[in-house]
């Protein structure tokens, strides 16, 4: 049950660390890839169990050296490696077999190899999301589902937007929607996952700011995002490794221009490949570790992330079915 | 089933509301109402000019009687044009109307942040030059930095300036009133009547000049600027503020005012600023000389200085020799214990940077990629001129007069700053983290401190209602940099001494143009 828990918190940090992807893509890939950790470890196709509930945390490491100005690949002496790390905090809870509802909250914290810049660090963005599993049908020998994730994020302090890349995100709060279709059969499966996510505008320190004209007000216009991911991976009983894909855009924004610091309505793309693992502990399946690397192969105004993540969950079986369920996973 | 379903259509209808949200921001100064001049400062013809000797200096020919055939000809281009008004034609008027003097500094705002960005090395890690010679070439002509910046604002202020005397003097001289006024059948169209003369336009007059002056100091924008220009024209013909012939009198005397600071410009050694290699050495072997630790670069690779003898350029309100006077004494020695203690203080303040503490570093920051603090300064200002409903001539009175200011602050600030050559706080301590990016040149004494106090002391005589606001907002923008760990106290305390001395000189000459 505890990969239950864990997937369906994976699922919802896919959506989690989309909001957290947009705050901390400029230069901060590294929630983007925590979600992607927990999108890949992640199953679909399984529920939590009504009143089953876990928590977990994970940290994540993400670094870049090179970034994207506009299109144009280039580094920063002044900057050296940026490196964001961060602790998610997460729960995950069981409303029925079909209806999960998770939350989470990440601690984030920057620093600049080079040059002088100071690092700033906070909780970043808490989120909110529900997690739907309308569909499930036999297709062929498999089975094939389908789920509708919604999702909600917003700042948890106030933390700066002006100082990027050092900022700990974009300050935005957001609405996501989401989803997913799943086919397993035998111990495979592949997943393709699409998300529009609705940003609310942001606000800066600044009363007046330059994107591509003057704008005499402190309140900036956030474009939309969307992002899709696509997963093929094994599936079994202690173990879930996939590799993906994973696509952000969006939907408007513009370059940072030639020698200039990034803004939080930059046009922020990226592509990213990784490979994610869950493994559940068997002689205690209460107890699931995830881990995660992803890379950032093409992007645009964001930097070349490298992302490492690790993290521990822990389910807790509160109803006596949920409790026999654990013992015959145990027992087998 | 039913309990999910209800999640589900919240959810729905969550998604649904947002994205009917409307998401368009809407800028400060977007909607203002149509300038209603509480004075037409009739008497602005008699007001002491800064470059032009008189101001007739440039003559402006009688314009034709009101009964002519060519002024019938006038009338019925405006009746023409109010026919058939276009929305796009109402949101122009409306934009030019609320005062052409807060649209030109707001368009010139813009042009200081667009250009406001250092170029990249070379591969060979020196830096290339940005060249008047050949503006559109990578690195764009002009690196609007402060110095820059500061300078932009108070040629183009003081032009609009000399050119609104100039016009206000030919206004009441030939005293022919505005279509609107002459002929029933031409409305005021999202305009305020008055009964200022129209011959010649003052949107034309300011058209001509600000054009003109761009030739100058943003030559890759001239075709943008002769369009906004010809907006601006338009409008107020469109408006029946304006016939053809006072627009076109008015551009005409714009142009040429504006060849008078054009030709200032040329020679007022800013082309010099950035300086030789051997000047750039000559200021380490001057401080070492002198027993101190010479500034360098904190950038990687090491940048030449910033416009080092932007502090022999020729100021506007007092002369060279003033600006050598209003130098204060040295920084503490770079040997002292006073400064390892100064930076010891910086440390402090910067290791656990507040949040508070970090959002007043970032409102003042005006770094990179902005309008710079004295763009700073002319946001503040025009913002609570927009209250005052000031004609169009006091608005460029005004103007001028900050923009003076902090031009001359800006000459002064740099002289002291490679008189000293004194090194930042993280050169002294390298654990200093800084919240902003630490500028390219020399510490002592602090540019936003000297140009913030500067403006207020200009802008508090103007509205000493609002003095209390100004000298708090001055105290502020000085001690963001320190705690932004990119000055020492002492640079803002004394910055704003000299900024303070500076802007006394802007109320001399206020307190004398003719104006109060």
């Amino acid at each position: 049950m505890i990969e239950t828990c864990i997937k369906n918190i994976l699922t919802v940090m896919k959506l989690l660390p989309v909001k957290i992807k947009y705050t901390l893509l400029i230069f901060q890939l590294c929630l983007i890839s925590v979600s992607s950790v927990f999108a890949q470890t992640d199953n679909d196709a399984i529920m939590m169990n009504k009143s089953q509930w876990c928590s977990g945390a994970v940290y994540m490491h993400s670094q870049w050296t090179n970034y994207w100005e506009g299109t144009l690949k280039r580094n920063n002496l002044n900057m050296g490696t940026v490196t964001t790390q961060s602790v998610m905090l997460m729960s995950n809870y069981g409303i029925t077999d079909k209806l999960n509802i998770m939350a989470g909250v990440p601690y984030v914290w920057t620093h600049a190899s080079a040059g002088t810049l100071h690092g700033l660090s906070g909780f970043q963005d808490a989120s909110l999301f529900i997690k739907w599993e309308p569909v499930t049908v036999s297709l062929g020998n498999g089975k094939f589902s389908v789920f509708a994730v919604g999702g909600f994020s917003t700042p948890a302090s106030n933390y700066d937007r002006s100082f990027l890349p050092m900022s700990i995100g974009l300050g935005t709060t957001n609405l996501m929607g989401r989803l997913i279709a799943y086919y397993k059969k035998g111990i495979f499966f592949m997943r393709a996952s699409g998300t529009y996510i609705w940003r609310s505008n942001t606000s800066i320190d600044q009363s007046s700011y330059y994107t591509t004209e003057m704008h005499n007000t402190n309140e900036v216009e956030m474009p939309d995002m969307m992002t899709f991911n696509g997963s093929v991976g094994i599936y079994k009983k202690f173990l879930i490794a996939e590799v993906m894909v994973d696509k952000m855009t969006t939907l408007g924004g513009f370059d940072i221009r030639r020698n200039d610091m990034p803004f939080v309505s930059n046009r922020m793309n990226s592509t990213s490949v990784g490979a994610h693992v869950k493994y559940t502990l068997p002689f205690d399946t209460h107890l699931a570790a995830v881990a995660g690397a992803d890379y950032v192969i093409h992007g645009r105004n964001v930097g070349q992330a490298t992302t490492l993540s690790i993290g521990a969950f822990y389910a807790f079986y509160t109803s006596q079915k949920e409790k026999n369920r654990h013992q015959s996973t145990k027992a087998n | 089933m039913q309990k999910q379903s209800f999640f589900f259509t919240i959810l729905i209808a969550a998604i649904v509301v947002a994205s009917s949200c409307k998401k368009n921001v809407s800028d400060r100064t977007a909607n203002i109402a149509a300038l209603a001049p509480d004075n037409l400062d009739l008497n602005a013809g008699t007001w002491k000019t800064v470059l032009l000797s008189r101001p007739d200096t440039f003559a402006v020919a009688a314009p034709a009687a009101t009964n002519s055939t060519a002024y019938i000809a006038d009338l019925n281009e405006i009746k023409g044009y109010q026919k058939n008004l276009s929305p796009d034609n109402r949101d122009k008027i409306k934009y030019w109307a609320a005062g052409g003097v807060l649209r030109w500094n707001e368009i010139l705002r813009g042009l200081v942040a667009k250009y406001n960005l250092p170029p990249v090395q070379n591969a060979d890690g020196t830096y290339p030059i940005p060249s008047s010679a050949n503006p559109f070439a990578y690195p764009l002509f002009p690196f609007a930095n402060p110095p820059y910046a500061a300078r932009a604002y108070a040629y183009v202020s003081a032009a609009q300036y000399d050119a609104l005397v100039a016009c206000w003097y030919y206004k009441t001289k030939y005293n022919r009133p505005a279509p609107y006024k002459i002929d029933s059948t031409v409305y005021a169209t999202g305009i305020n009547k008055t009964d200022l003369p129209s011959y010649p336009s003052e949107a034309a007059v300011l058209a001509g000049v600000t054009a003109e002056m761009m030739k100058l100091l943003f030559p890759d924008e001239i075709a943008n600027i002769q369009q906004l220009a010809q907006e601006e024209e338009l409008a107020a013909i469109q408006s029946g503020a304006a016939a053809r012939s006072d627009i076109t009198a008015g551009e005409a005397l714009g142009r040429q005012i504006a060849q008078q600071f054009i030709a200032r410009g040329r020679t007022d050694n800013a082309s010099k600023a950035v300086g030789t290699p051997a000047d750039w050495t000559n200021f380490q072997n001057v401080a070492m000389s002198l027993g101190q630790i010479p500034w360098y670069s904190l950038e990687v690779p090491q940048r030449p200085p910033m416009l080092p003898l932007f502090g022999k350029v020729k100021p506007f309100l007092f002369d060279s020799a003033t600006v050598v006077s209003l130098r204060p004494g040295p920084p503490p020695s770079t040997n002292s214990d006073t400064i390892k203690k100064d930076a010891q203080d910086v440390y402090g303040v910067i290791k656990n940077p507040s949040t508070e503490n970090l959002k007043i570093v970032q409102f003042w920051a005006d770094g990179v990629g902005t309008f710079t603090p004295p763009g700073h300064w002319n946001s503040i200002a025009a913002e609570d001129f927009i209250k005052q409903n000031y004609s169009e001539v006091r608005w460029s009175r005004n103007m001028a007069l900050l923009n003076m200011t902090l031009m001359d602050a800006g000459i002064v600030c740099w002289d002291i700053k490679y008189f000293y050559f004194n090194p930042r706080p993280t050169q002294i301590m390298s654990e200093i983290k800084t919240l902003t990016g630490i500028p390219n040149f020399p510490s002592y004494v602090s540019g936003h401190s000297v140009f913030s106090s500067s403006a207020a002391t200009i802008l508090s005589h103007i509205l000493p209602a609002n003095a209390g606001k100004y000298q708090a907002m001055a105290q502020e923008a000085a001690r963001s940099r320190y705690i932004g760990g990119i000055h020492y106290q002492v640079d803002c305390e004394v910055g704003l001494t000299v900024g303070t001395n500076v802007g006394g000189y802007a109320v001399q000459r206020a307190m004398s143009d003719g104006a109060e």
